[in-house]
This record gives C-alpha cells, structure tokens and sequence, in this order.
C-alpha cells in the first residue's frame, strides 16, 4: 500500500498500477465480492434496525415510534411462542448429528453395492423441503395417515399430530430431521475417510475397541466434520420456514410459528402489512443468530492460528 | 400536480367518450397492460375470452394480459401498484381496498358510477366499492354464501331445510345420532372459520352491529358478542364439525361431504363446481340460506364481490375507462358468469343468470331475501391486522371453546391497537 515516490533519478516508466499492483489486485479480485455482500447483506440490516423504528404499511408514509415495536413484542404472546419454538428447533434439530454420525459410521464398510444403500440413505437430502413436508403432512394425518395406522396395529388410538398445538411443532422437527440427518451423514461419511488408519491400528494393538475406540480415537478426529454438521444444522434450524409454511402455515393457531415465519406473516403475507413490526422481529431474530455467528467466527479465527 | 391536471382530462374526454355506445365507434390506441389474478383454469379462460372480444372491438389497441397465481397476487399488487403499474388491475371490493386507495395507488372512477349505464345497473354493488365517497373500481362478478347440503341424506333421515337455529340444531343431533357429522369444514387457512363467524353474529344480532365491530366500534368482549360465540359453542358442544378441522383446506374438507360423513358445508357458491365433479348430482346437492337466529334480526348475506381496478400511476387511463364500461356492459357479465366460465353472478342488474339451481337461489336469496344488507366476507370487511388475528382466535376458539375468556381478551388488545 505505501510505496513512495521514486526518486527523480530513476526513470518513472512504470504506471501507477504497475507500481501498486501486489497491493491493488486483491482488492481488485474482491470488489465484486465486497459490493453485493455489501448491497445484499450488510445494508440490509442497517435497514432493517431503521424500518424497525418506524409504523409502516410498506405504501403510505412512515411515521417514526421509536422503541415502540420492541415494546410490543415483550407483550406479544405470539411472539412468544415463536421464540420458544425456535429454541425447540435449535435443540432437536442438533440430533441430526449424532443421529446422521451413526449411520455414516453404519454405512462406513465394504460391503457390495454399498454405494447403492448410500446414496438411499442420502436420498432424502436431495428432494425439495416442499416435497419432505408434504409427505410427512399425509404421514401424520389423523386417520387415514401411515403413523395412525400403525399406532392402531398396536392398539393406540389416532393422534393428530399437526392439530395438537403441543405436539405440532415436534412433528415438524421430525420430519426436518429425515433430510437434515442424511446431511450428516454425508459429512460424517467424507470425513471418516481421513481418519488415519495406522492410528486405528495403533489403538487397536493397544486394545481400544468399541466406544472406546469410537470415543477417544474416531471423533476426535472427525472434529473438522462435526464443526461442519454443527454449522449447517443451527443454521437450517434457524431457517425453518418452507416446513411449517407447507405442513401447518404456523398453525394450529399460531403455535406452530417461529420467527422467520411470524416475521414473514407480518410483513409481508397476505393479512400483514406491518413492516416496522416484521422488521423488529427479524432483527431479534438476528441477534440471536449473531450468537452463533460470533461463535463460528471465532472458533474458525482460532483453527486458522492454531495452524500456523 | 400535472398528472392529476392529465389524469381529469383524461376522465374528462372518457366521460365524453361514454356517450357513445359500446360498439366502439370511436377508436383506442396505445398499449393496455391488464394484470389478472384469476389464475384457476375456467376463470382465466373466461377472462382471456372477454379481452379477445375487447381487442376485437378495439383493433388498433395493443393488449397485454398478464395473468398471476392468486396467493402470489396479494402480495405482489404492493409492489406493481407503486412501481411498474398495469393500467387495469383485478382486486377485491370494501375494506380489502382501503390500504391502496389511502396510499393514493387506485384511481378515483366516480365519473364512470356516474354515467347512467352504470349508476342504473350497477346500484347494488356501489357501496362495496366505495371509500370517503368515491368510487375506486367496478365489480365484475359475485357469488353468494350459504349453507350447500346434502339433499339425499337429509331426504333419508326425513329432514328438511331449517328456517331457525332450534331447527337448526335438531337437525343436526339427528344426523349425529345416525353418525353423520352436521358440517364439514376445513380450517387450516383460517378464513373458512371467518365465515361462520360473519353468520352467526349477522344473525345474532344484525348487520349493523356486524359492521360497527368491522369498524371497531365494539369491544371483543362485549357481552354481546359473547352471544355470538355462546351460539357456536352450542354447535361446537353438540359436536356438529368434523374432527380435526385445523388439518384440512377447505377443498381438503370436501371429501367428508361427497362421502357422506358429512352432511353440509358453509361456502361460497365456488364450491359447488369441485363437488359436482366429485360426483354429487344435483339431487343429491342443494342450497338454503343459513337460518335465523335472533327472532326479528333481519338476514343478511356475505357476498364477496370482485374487482377491477386502474391504478393511479396507469399510463392508458382513457383505454383502461373503456376496458371497465367493457366488463360490466351487461352482455359480458351475462356471458362471463354463466355455468361455462365463472358460475357466479352477475353484477349488472340488466344481465340475466344462467340457468343453474344454486345461481339462481342465490340470486333470489341476494336481491329479495337480505332486507338486512350485504358483506362482503369476514376478512374484506374487517382491517386485515384485525381480520388476521380474530381468525386465528375462531380457529383456536372451535378446537379449545373453553379459551373464549383469553381469545376475547387478545382481540381486544388488538382492537384498541388497530383501530386507534
């Protein structure tokens, strides 16, 4: 960046550029980058922290109320209850790690045509939200549903599950967990193939078998893939919207919501025009996420030094 | 300032050009965006057939129809209202207009209500299209809502069309007696839940108390409209809905119905099309206006009425004039609401129903049977925000009735917000 002016003596053939380049190009390279992150990502939440200041239809004029649709969220019991199902999610959801380590750990063999049974196994990842939660949603259906069915073979009686405001938002976890787990897996499945197999061996001659040797020899070593899985799993657990929007669009009344989706129902669905509100809701919403962002952040600054 | 000076000379020479008959004599040229939000197969065929015989009148006129899914529609109409507005535009009458007519976005027609054609014919929709004393848009269609039953099984167990709620009621415990559900009804989406709240209190306790809550004039928890819900917790207690209604849209809730589970359905006439392709005939379907309740109440109906609109920043208002005078002539509402394409009914008093058994009850049970007045539908009626939160609360109220203290008590918070 500092490269000073050549003194006189020297003839100055070179232009400006030529003269900065190693310090400019990178730069360079990363405009791009930098200008629709900046567009897209970084003023949009200054945005969002100003609109939430305001009452605004999203047409008319937008009159400025300061905290006042904060304050309305603490007595929002909808609100609430959104808050309280995306800490649900955000725990449940997380189940698809060890739950997807264990099958990759299943599937880790040479068997024939083990290829076949991975990619069913992964299977569910590939199709569509949509599609998951329909299936699920005809899975669940009171009566003429595959899980009543079957609780009835058994002698228990129909439940409804996506009508049970205490079960609903379960249900949908549930069905999150089919494709999220598979992810996993796949995580799971690339990352065992780096562990080390003289150290397996190793452990091995030093009697370690079992969970034992699950324990203190394979995860340990699986860390990079488990960081991974656990990125992507918060992640989709904040995001779970396309899930609940297909199989109960928030309801049984509202208590299937969580924020992403009462935000979305504010301000922007059919009934809702409060943007100032939808806005206060998503910046909650990412505050919450700036948590985890914080904490991706800095684990990953540390790995980068740990390695020099 | 100069697009308001353009904009009334442009109502000007349209009001100037009315005097001349529908035939076209006179001719339109430019480009005329029309956005449709009928995107179901009939009614878009019907629709795309109306501007066809448009463009056929007008040749010089370049038309482009542009036709959009109907959920997707309601929230794009903010975002092409302001920006890149069409200069025709379908929407839907009374409350549900409000927040584009206060932001300046639909283009005031009264001019057009004014011409004889249409203030003579078109007199029973005006009010629906009416805000602050103008006019905002013309109707094109509506439909009638009411109870569709199933004939056959109440011929079997020997019972007839009810006329009061004790009628009503006894009804309903003999078809449970014989394990039939009284009414089918999916809830999921909320709105079928607003209709039998808009008939039970319309007929607790009149129209005009049903439109001072509208207007947010009466407390949630007024004893009066505990009434109303002290009504359907009867219906509720007596078990008269099908289980598990939260799970189903209302086309998912018209299995019950075509199998016999179920004996009736509060709906819009639009359903009756699916459940004749399900295969009920129409001596097994039929009709009646949803009973009274409190003695002396006089009836009144929900109506939904659907609407076209100019934007204000449309560029051909003088083609968009005529493309309006165009559908509500009273041969195209003939021609678009008949049993081939809408099925509904006609706006203009001059165009004449098809021969269909529910167009014509419910024309009749509209134009002499509602001294009361007409509404439009629970969520046209109310403020969004209002309509949004109290349709959820019907929905919870009709699984868990014994919530009612803390339902009411949250639609009042969210009146006192709303209507400040």
């Amino acid at each position: 960046m500092t490269v000073t002016a050549l003194p006189d003596t020297e003839t100055p053939k070179r232009g400006w550029y030529k003269r900065n380049e190693i310090a400019v190009t990178p730069w360079l390279f990363l405009a791009p980058a930098i200008l629709f992150f900046a567009v897209y990502v970084i003023i949009p939440i200054f945005q969002s922290f100003s609109i939430s200041l305001y009452d605004w239809d999203g047409l008319g004029v937008a009159r400025f109320i300061g905290m006042e649709n904060y304050a309305e969220l603490m007595d929002d019991s909808a609100f609430e209850v959104s808050l309280w199902n995306n800490l649900k999610w955000l725990i449940f959801y997380l189940l698809a790690i060890p739950a997807g380590l264990f099958i990759a750990l299943f599937l880790n063999q040479t068997v024939t045509g083990i290829r076949i049974y991975k990619s069913l196994f992964f299977f569910p990842f590939v199709l569509s939200q949509v599609v998951v939660g329909l299936v699920f949603a005809w899975f669940y259906l009171p009566n003429e549903g595959l899980l009543s069915n079957m609780l009835r073979l058994v002698g228990l009686g129909p439940v409804n599950v996506l009508g049970d405001p205490t079960w609903a938002t379960y249900g949908i976890i549930a069905a999150g967990l089919w494709p999220q787990t598979a992810y996993c897996m796949i995580l799971y499945l690339t990352g065992l193939n780096a562990v080390d197999p003289e150290q397996v061996e190793a452990a091995r001659l030093d009697g370690a078998k079992g969970w034992k040797m699950l324990w203190y020899v394979i995860i340990p070593q699986l860390k990079p893939a488990t960081f991974i899985a656990f990125v992507v799993t918060i992640i989709g657990a904040l995001r779970s919207f396309d899930l609940i929007s297909i199989m109960t669009n928030g309801g049984p009344f509202g208590q299937t919501r969580v924020l992403s989706f009462y935000m979305f129902e504010k301000a922007l669905s059919e009934y809702g025009f409060r943007m100032g509100y939808g806005a206060a809701i998503a910046v909650v919403l990412f505050l919450i996420m700036l948590v985890f962002i914080a904490y991706f952040l800095w684990s990953m600054y540390r790995e980068e030094r740990g390695g020099r | 300032m100069r697009s308001t000076l353009k904009a009334s000379a442009l109502a000007l020479t349209a009001a100037l050009a009315a005097s001349t008959a529908f035939a076209g004599s006179h001719s339109l040229s430019g480009d005329l965006k029309i956005f449709l939000d009928t995107s179901n197969p009939a009614p878009r065929a019907t629709m795309e057939a109306m501007i066809g015989r448009f463009q056929e009148m007008h040749p010089d006129l370049n038309i482009e129809t542009t036709v959009i899914d109907r959920e997707a529609y309601k929230t794009q109409i903010r975002n092409f209202l302001t920006a890149d507005a069409p200069d025709v535009a379908t929407w839907y009458a009374a409350n549900r207009m409000r927040p584009y007519v206060e932001a300046g976005l639909f283009e005031d027609v009264s001019d057009l209500w004014a011409e004889p054609e249409i203030a003579d014919n078109l007199a029973s929709t005006k009010g629906a299209m009416t805000i602050d004393g103008k006019q905002w848009g013309v109707p094109y269609t509506y439909y009638q809502w009411g109870i569709y039953y199933r004939k056959d099984l109440y011929d079997q167990y020997g019972l007839s069309e009810p006329t009061n709620f004790d009628e009503m009621k006894s009804n309903c415990q003999t078809l449970l007696d014989n394990g039939v559900k009284c009414y089918t009804i999916g809830t999921k989406f909320l709105w079928t839940a607003g209709g039998w709240f808009d008939y039970l209190n319309l007929r607790t306790h009149g129209y005009d108390f049903h439109m001072e809550m509208a207007a947010g004039d009466v407390a949630w928890t007024d004893d009066r409209v505990r009434e109303t819900f002290a009504n359907w917790r009867e219906l509720i207690d007596m078990g008269a809905y099908v289980d598990n209604h939260q799970n189903y849209s209302w086309q998912e809730a018209l299995p019950f119905m075509v199998n016999g589970d179920a004996a009736a359905y509060l709906m819009g006439n639009f359903a009756v099309a699916p459940l004749r392709e399900a295969g009920l005939t129409d001596d097994q379907l039929d009709f009646y206006q949803f009973p009274a309740i409190t003695e002396g109440v006089a009836m009144a109906e929900d109506a939904p009425t659907d609407t076209f609109h100019i934007p204000a920043n449309a560029n051909n208002k003088e083609a968009a004039r005529e493309f309006l005078r165009f559908v509500v002539s009273a041969d195209e509402q003939t021609v678009i609401n008949n049993g081939q394409n809408l099925g509904q009914l006609p706006v203009n008093a001059s165009a004449s129903i098809d021969d269909d058994k529910f167009l014509e009850q419910g024309f009749a049970m509209l134009s002499s049977n509602s001294p009361g007045g007409v509404a439009q539908f629970f969520d046209r009626d109310y403020p969004a925000e209002m309509a949004a939160e109290a349709m959820q609360g019907f929905q919870e109220f009709m699984v868990f009735p014994d919530n009612l203290d803390d339902i009411l008590n949250r639609l009042e918070k969210v009146r006192e917000r709303v209507y400040k």
